[in-house]
């Protein structure tokens, strides 16, 4: 197939073509290979692999990496109209039109997720070897953690919508897998239940998807979907962009879908780093963004996509704000951040290169950040109250200050990454223009200055002030094995931003996939600098309430707004009092109704044909000769019928 | 073609191998001891003959040419030539299937029952009454004879037979070996199915009544009958015979209540075989008679069974959601996968049928898996009860990491093989009927929520005081399940050697039922169907 010929059918020049993957990129597969041979290695090979298990466990992602690099370089070398490549492994599914190949894209778009993926992956990998040296299970730990590299890998390398899902599922079963790590504990295994109902709920959408398109389209596969979109009718391509979001929603832990991802917090903390944090979770924003062809054609869709996300932008700031346990404070605000990601692909083309770039800046630094968060743990007999914290500073200096780079990056103070991505959100929004483009402007720019407080909170209560903790705790700087993953994602919380947007170096590399965007106007605009205020306040009332007073080591009562915050804005009791008490109802009810009622009805019909209910007791003999009489009425009626027949 | 009689060979060697088990004599006044030694000689015997049996399919299998003619390695015989009724055998690529389906779940029962007979996993303090090891081993393998002759056979009156004579030994399986309500369990699923049975029975005579018309020698050949031309009303009629039958051994909604009760009461070995392979014989059903007997009719009642297919799939959910018992919930998500492998099968499109066809091969499979380890985990505990249990993963880790592999099939996990099935299934319907395929993707939901709360009950949190120092699973539990976990995998990465199988199997229903896939409205141009670059 050659580009000209697609070019000539599809109106928007935007959609991508894929040639043949050739060279070392023939190789993608080992992309995947090495993530799952570690996995399977790891969890079929049982305890005779405890011993070297976490040392196979890092080699695989970082291989992946190696080969990753290697595979960018090589995408370099192409013109940027040839920079996707499709690999083809073997013939999944072929039942009547439904043709789906197990397929793998290489494109700019999916380059920049592997790296993000086997980079960052292997940093927090290389950390999990300290933070889980005293866990007895570390191996399956690790096996875990490698299988959730190949599902992710497969998520974003996948040619076609149905491997997209088959990798979009695995994630969550990683995710599940390692939230329950330590399932022992009750608490644990309900948060991962649910985290796999919720993303369930989701994948549904996801599914539903995917039917649509095959009933639209007769494929399923990226190309095809993408090259015929434009023919598809307006209701169609709403639908399809409602369904695909609702399934982001369930990944990315957006409203309505959100009350997982605090509970997820009771997983490891590499795990929250990895995979509630740098990547996972922002598999919503990469289906959206992946799926711009169909975005690009409803406005409608789009718009639900706007408001997702600045809705929780607002809502996971707001939660951070009152969380006194520190990773739930970031989760929050991963809520929040990923709310921003979501905010920028539902603006279009303007926005999908601010959504990525947010995506791997917040990649960098909210992974450092969570391993900050784990390295104090750690050095904390495991206690996440950041009450019980305080004066770290000083105990604990790499740890600080790999988690000020991560904060700073976060709240957008230039030269951090963040200052260059979220604040080119804030500005592409209000660029949308109208009443919606001023609205959600307003709630990206209020959610800047939310974001600064609760993160000023954070960094006050841990560092900042006397210590608090209890006096059998006896905190020390983490090893090296940790610190030096922390003080790499540092450094990429630092440069990460400025590389990708400075120039619009990412997005002319993204443009074969996204469109090209209109430039930008330049380093601070009138939004940015608004921005700008709005952190400095934030960060000034943070400090008037968490640096300037001692913290009370029993959280104050709090008003309305902060009680509702520590209950996750109530959540989880809407889900409760909605879903799950009539779902109980409706559960009770049935079994009720099947055992009585439908039962009941064939019981007495039953009892009726074969006696009384009372000689079933008596039935070690009856019940065989019961069979025999109802055998030789069924053969006297059939030799009768027979004789009846021919005479 | 080979004339080797590949089918009779397949359905004669268990047959013979439970001829010999019964002629082992017992030791009677030797004593224990020597009881013992024949037992134990018995049941090998029958997992060598089960494992023959499996060889011979194999064989035969790899014999098949998906493109060849419709019914391979027939033979048809004068078995009543007053009657017209032929001793005629022939399995396309669906009927194929299903008895590989069989004969692997054969050995693999043999050996999760090894101790079954003996008292297996009842409750603790009930007495088990005196059983025979050999006669359960016996039944076992009359049993395969009967579910492969069962799918095997092309003739309508010979299909009847086997359909009526697989009660009998799976009837004193769940009523003299099973366990609680065993006597109860063994009548209610016989009524039910003699209830059936009889239906389709006189359906059977008046297809032959039919085909003797015009002073033609009447017949029951299943090629001749598909020939036949009924009006429409004849048509229902005898569909309807056909299909309540078979909705109540699938079972479909609102036919389904025998199933918890015979699969709660069988052994987990016995259950397996009633779930995995009898309750398929119903859809198989389905697809092989109903729609290709009665096409009109088909169509006539495809609203119907549609309707109840899709209450079947969500109550079943829900039901297995609230149930206590291990056994029992398994056996309503099966209620819940019955009702999408008959949505499959009526939304008469070539994804939906093939989809439904290998999803009654991967639920052999997966609820097989599901409740053999269910079963060991029952042996150890000697409760039903999922609120005995609690923390097994940590004593037992292998026995838990497979019940949740199992468990993952049984909600359809990508990379397992009822996905595949499932997304097939739920596709094709969504071509034809969308709100059904919606509310049927509901069921997706549903089954995380009854799976992962059951693995969660029984198998984390604090380790309860009853498991601990529950042994993991041993040797032969092992060999046991360990194939099948393997086929769920092996099936959900590469499922395509099957789907060659019966995709033409189900292009000739469709051709057959005059039933043709909807055609996309904005199709994507052929160089871009595939997935990427050409």
């Amino acid at each position: 197939m050659t580009g000209s010929v697609a070019a000539s059918r599809a109106p928007s020049a935007a959609v991508m073509t894929t040639l043949q993957a050739v060279g070392v990129q023939r190789a993608a597969w080992l992309l995947l290979a090495f993530p799952l041979a570690g996995a399977v290695i790891l969890l079929f090979g049982g305890k005779r692999t405890n011993g070297w298990g976490h040392l196979l466990g890092v080699a695989m992602p970082v291989a992946a990496f190696g080969y990753g690099v290697v595979a960018f370089a090589a995408m370099l070398g192409y013109p940027a109209s040839q920079r996707g490549r499709d690999l083809t492994m073997f013939r999944w599914i072929d039942v009547g039109q439904f043709h789906v190949n197990l397929g793998l894209q290489l494109d700019p778009l999916s380059i920049s997720f592997v790296l993000l993926v086997t980079g960052v992956g292997s940093l927090i990998h290389i950390f999990a070897v300290g933070y889980m040296a005293d866990d007895p299970e570390r191996r399956r730990f690790f096996g875990y953690m490698n299988l959730f590299l190949a599902a992710m890998l497969l998520l974003v390398l996948a040619d076609n919508y149905l491997a997209l899902y088959a990798g979009w599922e695995g994630v969550g079963l990683a995710s599940y897998l390692l939230i329950g790590f330590w399932q022992y504990k009750p608490a644990a295994a309900t948060a991962a239940k649910k985290a796999f109902i919720a993303n369930r709920v989701g994948d549904a959408g996801l599914s539903l998807a995917i039917m649509l398109m095959f009933a639209t389209f007769g494929t399923v596969s990226f190309t095809g979907v993408f090259h015929a979109a434009h023919t598809a009718s307006q209701p169609e391509v709403t639908a399809l962009g409602l369904l695909l979001l609702l399934g982001a929603c369930g990944k990315s832990a957006q409203l309505p879908l959100q009350s997982w991802l605090l509970d997820a917090m009771e997983g490891p903390t590499p795990v929250s780093a990895l995979i509630h944090a740098a990547t996972m979770v922002t598999a919503g924003v990469y289906l959206i963004v992946r799926s711009s062809p169909i975005f690009n054609l409803s406005t409608d869709a789009r718009l639900a996509v706007t408001i997702v996300g600045a809705a929780t932008l607002l809502f996971g700031a707001i939660i951070g704000c009152a969380k006194d346990d520190i990773k739930k404070a970031l989760a929050g605000s991963t809520m929040s951040q990923i709310g921003y990601m979501m905010l920028a692909a539902g603006l279009g083309p303007a926005g999908y290169v601010f959504a990525i770039a947010h995506l791997l800046a917040h990649g960098f630094f909210k992974a450092g950040l969570f391993l900050g968060a784990g390295s104090v743990k750690h050095e904390m007999n495991d206690e996440v109250d950041m009450r019980r914290f305080g004066g770290l500073r000083k105990i604990m200096p790499v740890t600080f200050v790999t988690f000020l780079f991560g904060y700073l990056a976060i709240i957008g103070v230039p030269p951090f990454s963040g200052f260059f991505t979220k604040d080119g959100i804030i500005e592409v929004a209000f660029d949308k223009g109208g009443t919606s483009g001023f609205i959600l402007g307003c709630a990206a720019l209020l959610g800047a200055g939310i974001t600064a407080f609760y993160m000023t909170r954070v960094m006050f209560m841990t560092f900042a002030g006397q210590r608090r903790w209890e006096d059998d705790a006896h905190p020390h700087e983490a090893p090296a094995v940790m610190t030096v993953p922390m003080v790499l994602l540092a450094v990429g919380s630092l440069g990460a931003g400025a590389f990708l947007i400075l120039g619009s170096r990412f997005g002319d590399f993204l443009a074969p996939v996204t469109g090209t965007a209109p430039p930008s106007k330049g380093l601070f605009t009138v939004p940015g600098l608004a921005a700008l205020v709005l952190v400095v306040i934030g960060v000034g009332i943070a400090w008037a309430m968490y640096g300037r007073r001692e913290i009370p080591v029993t959280a104050p009562a709090g008003g309305f707004v902060t009680v509702a915050a520590r209950k996750d804005l109530y959540g989880d009791a809407i889900n409760e009092s909605v879903l799950m008490r009539p779902g109980q109802w409706l559960t009770r009810l049935s079994v009720y109704a099947d055992n009585r009622g439908v039962d009941g009805i064939v019981n007495t019909l039953a009892a009726t044909m074969g006696g009384t209910s009372g000689r079933l007791r008596r039935m070690q003999t009856g019940f065989v000769r019961s069979y025999a009489l109802s055998m030789f009425v069924g053969a006297v009626l059939l030799v009768g019928a027979l004789l009846l027949v021919k005479l | 073609m080979s004339t080797f009689p590949w089918l009779t060979v397949a359905g004669v060697i268990p047959l013979a191998g439970a001829v010999v088990i019964a002629a082992v004599p017992s030791a009677g006044a030797a004593g224990d001891a020597a009881q013992r030694g024949r037992d134990k000689l018995v049941k090998r015997v029958a997992l060598v003959v089960s494992l023959i049996t499996l060889a011979v399919t194999i064989a035969m299998a790899l014999r098949f040419s998906p493109g060849g003619p419709d019914f391979q390695f027939t033979q048809t015989d004068q078995w009543i030539p007053q009657f017209g009724v032929h001793y005629a055998v022939g399995v396309d690529g669906i009927a194929l299937v299903l008895i590989l389906m069989t004969t692997v779940l054969m050995p693999v029962v043999v050996l999760a029952s090894w101790n079954d007979a003996e008292g297996g996993s009842g409750p603790a303090g009930e007495k088990p009454p005196r059983r025979s090891v050999k006669t359960y081993f016996a039944l076992l393998l009359v049993l395969e004879t009967m579910m492969i002759g069962v799918f095997a056979a092309t003739d309508v009156f010979l299909f009847y037979v086997f359909f009526e004579a697989m009660l009998v030994p799976m009837y004193f399986m769940i009523g003299s070996y099973g366990v609680g309500q065993r006597q109860y369990a063994a009548v209610k699923f016989l009524l039910y199915s003699l209830l059936g049975g009889l239906l389709m029975l006189v359906a059977v005579i008046a297809l032959y009544v039919y085909s003797a018309r015009g002073g033609h020698q009447g017949t029951f050949l299943f090629s001749q009958l598909t020939h036949l031309s009924l009006s429409p009303v004849t048509q229902r009629w005898l569909f309807l015979g056909f299909f309540v039958a078979f909705a109540i051994k699938a079972p479909l909604w609102p036919f389904h209540t025998w199933l918890p009760d015979a699969a709660t009461a069988a052994q987990p070995g016995a259950a397996v075989l009633l779930v995995g392979v009898l309750d398929k014989v119903g859809t198989f059903g389905l697809i092989r008679y109903c729609l290709e007997l009665f096409p009109s009719a088909s169509h006539y009642f495809t609203p119907l069974i549609i309707a109840l297919a899709v209450i079947g799939i969500l109550y079943g959910a829900i039901v297995a959601i609230g149930q206590r018992d291990l056994k029992r919930l398994i056996a309503y998500t099966s209620v819940s996968h019955m009702g999408l492998i008959t949505l499959g099968i009526f939304a008469m499109t070539s994804e939906g049928q093939t989809g439904a066809t290998l999803y009654m091969v991967n639920h052999g499979f997966a609820t097989g898996a599901l409740f053999l380890l269910a079963g060991f985990m029952i042996t150890r505990r000697r409760s039903q009860l999922i609120a005995d249990y609690g923390g097994v993963q940590k004593v037992a880790p292998v026995l838990a990491g497979l019940f949740l592999i199992a468990g993952l099939a049984g909600l359809a996990l990508p990379g397992l093989s009822t996905f595949v099935s499932e997304f097939l299934v739920l596709v094709g319907t969504f071509t034809r009927y969308e709100v059904p395929a919606i509310l049927a993707t509901v069921g997706i939901i549903l089954a995380a929520i009854y799976i992962l709360w059951m693995y969660q009950r029984t198998m984390t949190g604090p380790v309860r005081d009853k498991i601990v120092g529950m042994p993991d699973l041993n040797a032969r539990e092992l060999w046991a399940v360990g194939p099948l976990i393997a086929l769920i995998i092996v099936l959900g990465v590469y499922p395509q050697p099957v789907l060659n199988i019966i995709n033409p199997a189900v292009h000739q229903t469709l051709v057959q039922v005059h039933a043709t896939d909807p055609v996309p409205p904005h199709p994507a141009t052929a160089l871009h169907q595939n997935g990427g670059a050409r």
